[in-house]
């Protein structure tokens, strides 16, 4: 199978940091393909990488066949490659239906609507709140928000930045289930994630990484069952 | 009635000085810096402005645009060469930049236009409306003036509030990663900012010299220091803190003229500014954003 994303040899630097150090990966169509690793991993700076608001030294990021390296960052998303960030970065000063327009930014004006149904339609509470300032939304609905911004641009990629981090546990449960609702829908998914367990479970293949440098990978099942891993990130 | 007068006298100064922090303020809202050039792209529109119906005998309105047209280009050349390769700098570079550009466009005006001050035609005539039998007179300028600036407001919250690219601009000036995910050009957003405050400047010029007639190269400076100070007295990167800070600035500064003293008056002005952000730091409109997490 022809992988959508291919991630070959990329060396990221903040300054003279070398965070990622020779990082490849690949994620094929339909699947759901889950980076995990500790604090400092590199694993937000790779998929920073990859939407274009970092750049890599060396080797290549390529979407569909197409070197991302020659697309200017901010056409990355009309690709079909959406990221939702870490820390969820919406735009807090603006309405939930603004930040929603701001996904379909790159989109014609005459599917929006269309769109907006859609998300409402798998995000009911964005919907009970869309005249609402998003500063005002809770952390699970700002998540909510995050994911169904990227959805406005029709992601064939869909990759999201740790979307458990800081969620109370019956939240997180909900937002694996979105993910994996998403994923039969046909979306194929880049999961970073520090709740291995979670991420791993859901996940067709996985990728450690640890100090900017791929440590090991496999299957979600094969990774959950390796000792290695167990004792590292998934409690012993 | 003369404090009628001094009122109306007040607001329409206001307004001009609302329209310059636009500039001010539109600009540090999406680029995080303070642009202290742009009093003098003011002084550059009123001389555009100046020479196209004095010398070339153009109809004032198509001064008026040229100024517009050329400040616009102006404001968008000076970010393109003088900010734009600082984005990533530390911001007291960008800074220092900043009043280098101001002297380098007052030192182009003297070599270009002299120090000599030129008079400064009105672009709306020299009539006045008289109220309650004369007790109350209003120049034609002051109403042009007021109602410039009313305009102005109005598309500009238009423009931010409901148009793809005045929301795009909101969404820059919240988080230029995140815009830029979206699939926002941050650069262009940022040139069409400098755009639009520029050709704004260009009206406040006119304006402003339609009302003090008397133009040389740093005609600029003092009104761009006192809309600086509306801008940040509104709360900075706030629209309509510019046009509140404006015009309360306006009035202060007409009134401490009229009742305290001439001499006195702007330091009156300076000091309400402090006693404001003494009281609210992030001036009268200013958003504290609280995060959460």
């Amino acid at each position: 199978m022809e992988p959508i994303l291919k991630v070959d040899d990329i060396n990221v630097y903040y300054g003279s940091i070398h965070a990622i150090k020779g990082v490849s990966f690949e994620v094929n169509k339909g699947e759901i393909v889950t980076l995990i690793g500790a604090n400092g991993a590199g694993k937000s700076t790779t998929l920073n990488t990859i939407s274009g608001l970092l750049h890599s030294k060396t080797g290549s990021v390529s979407f569909m066949g197409e070197d991302l390296a020659k697309v200017p960052s901010h056409k990355i998303v009309s690709k079909g490659l959406a990221l939702v960030p870490e820390g969820r970065r919406i735009f807090l000063q603006m309405t939930v239906q603004e930040n929603l327009e701001m996904g379909a930014y790159t989109c014609g004006t005459k599917t929006v609507d269309e769109d907006l149904g859609k998300v409402y339609a798998q995000f009911p509470r964005l919907k009970e709140r869309y005249r609402q300032v998003a500063g005002t939304l809770s952390g699970g609905e700002q998540q909510m928000l995050a994911m169904g911004r990227a959805l406005m641009s029709h992601p064939t990629l869909l990759m999201l930045d740790e979307p458990s981090m800081g969620l109370a546990p019956i939240l997180v449960e909900q937002i694996f289930d979105i993910i994996q609702r998403l994923h039969q829908s046909g979306t194929t998914i880049l999961l970073v994630e520090q709740n291995a367990q979670a991420a791993l479970s859901v996940a067709d293949r996985g990728y450690v990484l640890e100090t900017g440098k791929v440590l090991t990978s496999g299957t979600g099942s094969e990774l959950l069952a390796s000792p290695v891993i167990k004792k590292a990130y998934l409690g012993g | 009635m003369t404090f009628l007068n001094f009122l109306i006298g007040g607001i329409s100064l206001g307004s001009i000085y609302a329209i310059i922090a636009l500039g001010y303020t539109m600009v540090y809202g999406i680029a995080k810096m303070l642009n202290f050039a742009h009093g003098d792209v003011i002084m550059v529109g009123a001389y555009i402005c100046f020479y196209a119906i004095s010398r070339f005998s153009l109809p004032p309105l198509v001064g008026v645009l040229l100024a517009m047209f050329v400040c616009t280009v102006l404001g968008m050349v000076v970010e393109r060469l003088a900010y734009k390769p600082l984005r990533a700098a530390p911001s007291l570079a960008v800074l220092i930049t900043a009043i280098g550009v101001s002297y380098f466009l007052q030192n182009a005006a003297l070599l270009l236009w002299s120090s000599n001050p030129k008079v400064f035609p009105s672009v709306v005539g020299t009539g006045k409306v008289a109220l309650f039998g004369g007790e109350l007179t209003i120049t034609h300028v002051t109403i042009v003036t007021i109602v410039s600036c009313v305009v102005i407001m109005l598309a500009l919250t238009w423009f931010t509030g409901k148009t793809k690219m005045g929301k795009a601009m909101r969404a820059c000036s919240e988080d230029k990663g995140a815009a830029q995910l979206m699939g926002i050009n941050v650069n262009a957003t940022i040139s069409m900012t400098f755009a639009i405050g520029s050709g704004l400047a260009a009206i406040a010029g006119v304006l402003l010299c339609s009302a003090y007639p008397t133009l040389v190269p740093t005609t600029g400076s003092m009104p761009g220091i006192k809309a600086f100070t509306a801008a940040v007295f509104g709360g900075i990167g706030s629209i309509p803190g510019a046009l509140l800070g404006g015009l309360l600035l306006g009035v202060i500064e007409i009134f401490a003229k009229a009742y305290i003293s001439t001499q006195l008056s702007d330091a009156i002005v300076f000091a309400v500014l402090i006693v404001v952000l003494l009281v609210k730091p992030a001036g009268l409109l200013g958003k504290q954003i609280r995060e959460k997490v």
